[in-house]
């Protein structure tokens, strides 16, 4: 191993305490690498396309999740390999930067490795393939700007957008009421929208999920939802036209940060601090009054004796509320964040036309709806749903079809699904396959035949022949020179994508191209692992 | 060269074939295990928890026994889930849904096994969920606008659901019971008003309802025991020493004469936040919080009835009942709202003293007060009756209401039958599937009855080819019977969620291909 010889001959060690650790060097090296990708790879295949089957994923502590969106099964699946990790944050950084194609981007980076180990069997350098991989990724996103459709939408026509959020979220278990939650992604994403500024902060969509009720129940809510009641079971639970004081200190009396002690030695120091705290209390509740709050939403907890007297004031008031919450409240109505009661003016006020309490079931859940607010530009898509799985992965599926939305806004270029992008891609890279010189000419082509095993494994998720309905479609995208022909999922009698109303954004599609390929490259570039032993 | 290891040393996949094998089996399991104890004749199961003492309840409410269970099988948490959820939403019918989802999966599996892909089944089952629920919806009887019909409809209801239980000996006692509660909520779901005290000691028939409010603590010595015309106020404060809330103080004290100043102002200030108190013209005082002897004694000398320490629920109960509002400071007695009731008396119910508010301000609440001849016998009354008011609660609100004793599962088995005959394709199969699953809810009602659930499932279902049949099995003559004459209903509303909460759960595990499973969190880990 690595061992080297100085002048005399005298041995010397280089990688420190090296018979206890594992090495695996040059094809060896590349071959595991692959291996394990692959491996990752397999396990998503699965769960691609419209006809995809979930896993289940149990945690360490015997959470279970159920899912098919690739980046959650990836983060949740504790993976110990490196280059299996590698493949994680690959799916990971789709996630962030799109926030769909989550699976689609490992199963074409699983394909370009497979076709790489063929590539090293016969012999060629690994470089020379991933510089081919380079080339005929760049042909690909070309193309991808070629077939891409500009398309229009406003907000009074948002049924593009639709269209597209429903190709997402057909490949998840929500899929009985797609329409409906396409609609809500739709209408939320575009309540936030910068349509000028072309963008969209998806913060201020908040998710919020409780158990019970039927898919069919989620709505979307013009204000905010939290979940937490009032701190008094007797105040009121329906108040209109609100003026909310937002504050982040307790109704305590303050606790200076200095250290210091109050002494206590004679009866009157005893009486006047006495007075001195309930003039706290009172002091408090008197600021939140006089600036006209008739609301007031706290970050932390109220003393037994504030609490009251608030109630007494008629001044109702909801505690413990979470920072993320208050901050959207804060944004929702327009009000500001209070860290003093002395800070209290009234033009820091929030204000919300209406804001109820509504209990759910037999149990004493109730939520806090905030609705009708200043600034309208913060919703809240609240889903219901049989279980807790259930409601965990409409989540992320809303997640999903909001970040398309949201995609799509940003750049309104599309491409048909279904496959047909990816077939088209292999069609243009294996033509131009030919003009290139060199060993980087196989590279391309097995980047071609690797762009074919999504549609390929769309097929066979579908129940389709996989090798005949490839060859079937591909022969029609040639022979009509129409880039729109896709693998037929659903059983509609067409292949063409376009009748279908299969969309995908055209950046999620050319990041997973790009992603892929980068991923691969680095992979291949490795030639050396060294690990430490198995202790 | 072998494959590298993807995952963890612990951590184990399973794919395939193998892993919707795994879940089928968990998912079965469970639903076996629950299965026994579905319909009027069915067993009760008997739990031993693992913690301290090893408590022992014994129970056929669904929900209770799988939330006991402790699960390794993911598939089965899932169901253990909805049957959860069940419980939350409507209260009713968690066995039911775990059985229906778990022979929606056996059949799944029988489809599988004939090489049907899970996509299909689960298309048929949404398009046969669908279609036993319109035909439901087309069955089902409103009878809001007659009162009289409506309080006849909620017996029934309520009659069958205690059926099952452990109180189905006094059944007609305590649907008694649970619908007078539940009609004094006019409408509201919130079950809190209704308070269940359990005593043991005497009968389960000894049980009634009261109209007022019962609290379960003892009146201060020497104090009241009975005042007419109560005027009650209701406080949450500390009537022990009171603290210093501002932060850093302490006492620090030179001399024993300092010390004693001290403590006589200590006093003086008690005196006066208990003279305070009394100059609200109150006579009855109830505190959340312990109240020390010294206020107890201020009290008893003033006359005025003093409470301590009732829970937090309680007050919030009494709050409700009494009209008052819970009070923390008492500066200001004209603003205070004080409650209100007619008369408050110390009673006895078996060997205990409790102090019984009536004649309250607000009509809501009511106190439903148990009595059994054990702990446990005490605990299983309380589930079925909880079981039972939140059956009634719903059915307040959504007041649809289906005859019972597996007439519902004939009639969607019956329309989804027809569905499956003109649906062409492979999912007709699935289709089929789904109706013998709902079938197998009365025979595994029959089954526990020791009937010959064969012959009676045949017999109902001839009966059900006439149009208007109101047949369903009659678990007491062992025949099938007309359930409308026999007043055997359930909510709609329960049914309704057990056929979608089962039908998404089959599908969420059917969807799986895959289970992976993450190594333990190891337990000193968490040390």
């Amino acid at each position: 191993m690595a061992l080297a010889f100085d002048e005399f001959g005298r041995p010397f060690i280089i990688l420190k305490e090296q018979e206890q650790k594992s090495r695996l060097r040059g094809l060896d090296a590349q071959k595991a690498n692959i291996a394990a990708g692959k491996a990752v790879a397999r396990i998503l295949r699965t769960s691609l396309g419209p006809k995809g089957m979930d896993k289940m994923l149990q945690s360490p502590d015997g959470d279970v999740t159920i899912t098919n969106d690739g980046a959650t099964i990836l983060e949740q699946m504790d993976v110990d390999n490196q280059i299996a990790k590698l493949m994680v944050e690959l799916s990971r950084s789709q996630d962030y930067e799109i926030g769909d194609g989550t699976t689609g981007v490992v199963v074409l980076a699983g394909a370009l490795l497979e076709q790489a180990e063929k590539l090293l069997e016969r012999g060629i350098h690994p470089i020379r393939i991933a510089e081919g991989y380079e080339l005929a990724s760049r042909i690909a996103v070309e193309n991808l700007e070629g077939i891409a459709q500009k398309f229009e939408f406003g907000p009074s026509n948002i049924e593009p957008l639709v269209q597209t959020c429903m190709t997402t979220l057909s490949s998840k278990i929500v899929n009985r009421c797609k329409r409906d939650m396409a609609e809500i992604a739709v209408k939320a994403v575009l309540a936030v929208a910068d349509l000028e500024r072309k963008d969209v902060n998806l913060d201020l969509i908040k998710v919020e999920g409780k158990v019970g009720g039927k898919l069919e129940d989620t709505e979307l809510v013009y204000g905010i939802i939290v979940d937490k009641d009032m701190s008094h079971p007797q105040m009121p639970k329906r108040i209109e036209d609100v003026n909310i004081a937002i504050l982040t200190c307790p109704f305590e009396p303050p606790k200076p940060k200095t250290k210091h002690k109050v002494d206590i030695d004679t009866v009157e120091k005893f009486q006047t601090l006495r007075l001195q705290e309930q003039k706290y209390f009172d002091d408090m509740v008197q600021k939140c009054k006089d600036v006209g709050a008739t609301l007031v939403i706290c970050q932390w907890g109220f003393d037994d004796e504030a609490n009251h007297l608030l109630m007494h004031r008629n001044l109702p008031a909801v505690r413990w509320v979470g920072g993320v919450e208050l901050e959207l409240i804060a944004i929702a109505t327009g009000g500001r964040i209070v860290p003093r009661f002395q800070e209290l003016t009234p033009d820091k006020l929030g204000k919300a036309g209406l804001v109820r309490e509504k209990s759910f079931g037999t149990t004493k859940d109730r939520m806090l709806y905030i609705e009708h607010c200043a600034n309208s530009r913060a919703v809240t898509i609240f889903i219901r749903g049989g279980n807790k799985m259930m409601i965990e992965e409409t989540k992320r599926s809303i997640h999903d079809a909001l970040c398309v939305a949201r995609n799509l806004i940003l750049n309104n270029s599309i491409v048909y699904g279904g496959g047909s992008a990816e077939i088209a891609c292999s069609i243009a890279v294996e033509a131009a396959a030919d003009r290139y010189p060199g060993v980087e000419q196989y590279a391309i082509r097995g980047f071609a035949d690797a762009l074919d095993s999504i549609p390929m494994a769309l097929a066979e998720n579908s129940g389709l022949q996989p090798i005949e309905t490839l060859s079937a479609v591909k022969s029609e995208q040639i022979k009509e020179n129409n880039p729109f022909c896709g693998i037929d999922c659903n059983d509609v009698g067409t292949n063409n994508m376009r009748e279908q109303n299969v969309f995908e954004t055209l950046i999620g599609k050319q990041q997973q191209i790009l992603l892929a390929t980068q991923v691969v490259k680095m992979i291949l570039k490795i030639d050396d692992v060294i690990s430490p032993a198995e202790y | 060269m072998a494959v590298e290891k993807i995952l963890k040393d612990d951590a184990s996949e399973e794919k395939g074939e193998r892993a919707r094998m795994a879940s089928f089996i968990g998912a079965m399991a469970i639903a076996d295990l629950v299965k026994t104890t579905l319909g009027p004749k069915g067993m009760d199961k008997i739990l031993q928890s693992t913690g301290r003492g090893q408590q022992v309840t014994v129970t056929n409410d669904g929900a209770t026994i799988l939330k006991s269970l402790h699960i390794d099988n993911p598939a089965a948490k899932v169901l253990v889930d909805i049957s959860k959820v069940q419980d939350d939403e409507v209260g009713d019918g968690t066995t039911s849904v775990v059985v229906l989802a778990g022979e929606l999966l056996r059949e799944a599996e029988k489809l599988v096994n004939s090489k049907i892909h899970p996509m299909t089944i689960i298309s048929g089952y949404r398009m046969a969920a669908d279609a036993a629920r319109n035909a439901l919806l087309q069955k089902v009887v409103d009878n809001k606008e007659d009162a009289e019909k409506f309080r006849s409809d909620l017996m029934k209801i309520a009659m069958t659901t205690l059926s099952s239980k452990i109180l189905s000996q006094d059944k007609e006692h305590f649907a008694q019971l649970a619908v007078d509660a539940v009609m004094r909520l006019k409408g509201s779901t919130n079950l809190e008003a209704i308070q269940i005290i359990k005593k043991p000691g005497g009968s389960l028939k000894d049980s009634f309802l009261d109209e007022g409010f019962i609290l379960d603590k003892k009146i201060g010595i020497g104090q009241p025991k009975r005042i007419e015309n109560a005027k009650i106020l209701v406080a949450n404060t500390a009537m022990d020493t009171d603290k210093v809330k501002i932060y850093g103080a302490r006492v620090r004290v030179d001399s024993m004469s300092k010390v004693a100043e001290i403590e006589a102002a200590e006093k003086q200030k008690m005196r006066e936040k208990v003279q305070k108190i009394i100059g609200h013209g109150i006579n009855c005082f109830i505190n959340r919080q312990l109240i020390y002897n010294f206020p107890e004694e201020l009290f008893a000398d003033a006359g005025i009835l003093a409470i301590e320490h009732a829970d937090f629920d309680g007050i919030e109960r009494l709050a409700l009942v009494t009209g008052g509002e819970i009070a923390s400071t008492f500066d200001n007695p004209e603003s205070v709202k004080l409650g209100h009731c007619k008369l408050i008396e110390e009673i006895m119910i078996g060997e205990d003293k409790l102090i019984h508010f009536s004649g309250c301000e607000m009509g809501q609440a009511c106190t439903i007060v148990l009595r059994g001849a054990s702990q446990h016998v005490l605990d299983e009354a309380d589930r079925s009756l909880h079981d039972a008011l939140c059956v009634l609660s719903q059915t307040v609100n959504d007041s649809r209401v289906l005859l019972g004793g597996g007439w519902p599962e004939m009639i969607m088995a019956k329309e989804v039958d027809e569905l499956a005959r003109k649906t062409p394709g492979k999912k007709s199969l699935a289709i089929d599937a789904f109706s013998r699953s709902l079938l197998a809810i009365p025979t595994i009602i029959a089954d526990n009855a020791g009937l010959d659930s064969a012959e009676l499932v045949a017999q109902l279902r001839a009966e059900h080819h006439r149009e208007g049949c109101n047949a369903g099995i009659d678990v007491i003559t062992g025949s099938v019977g007309d359930m409308a004459a026999l007043g055997i209903s359930e909510s709609f509303k329960v049914k309704q969620a057990v056929l979608l909460s089962a039908t998404e759960a089959a599908e969420m595990i059917l969807r799986v291909d895959e289970i992976i499973t993450c190594a333990p969190r190891r337990r000193e880990d968490r040390m």
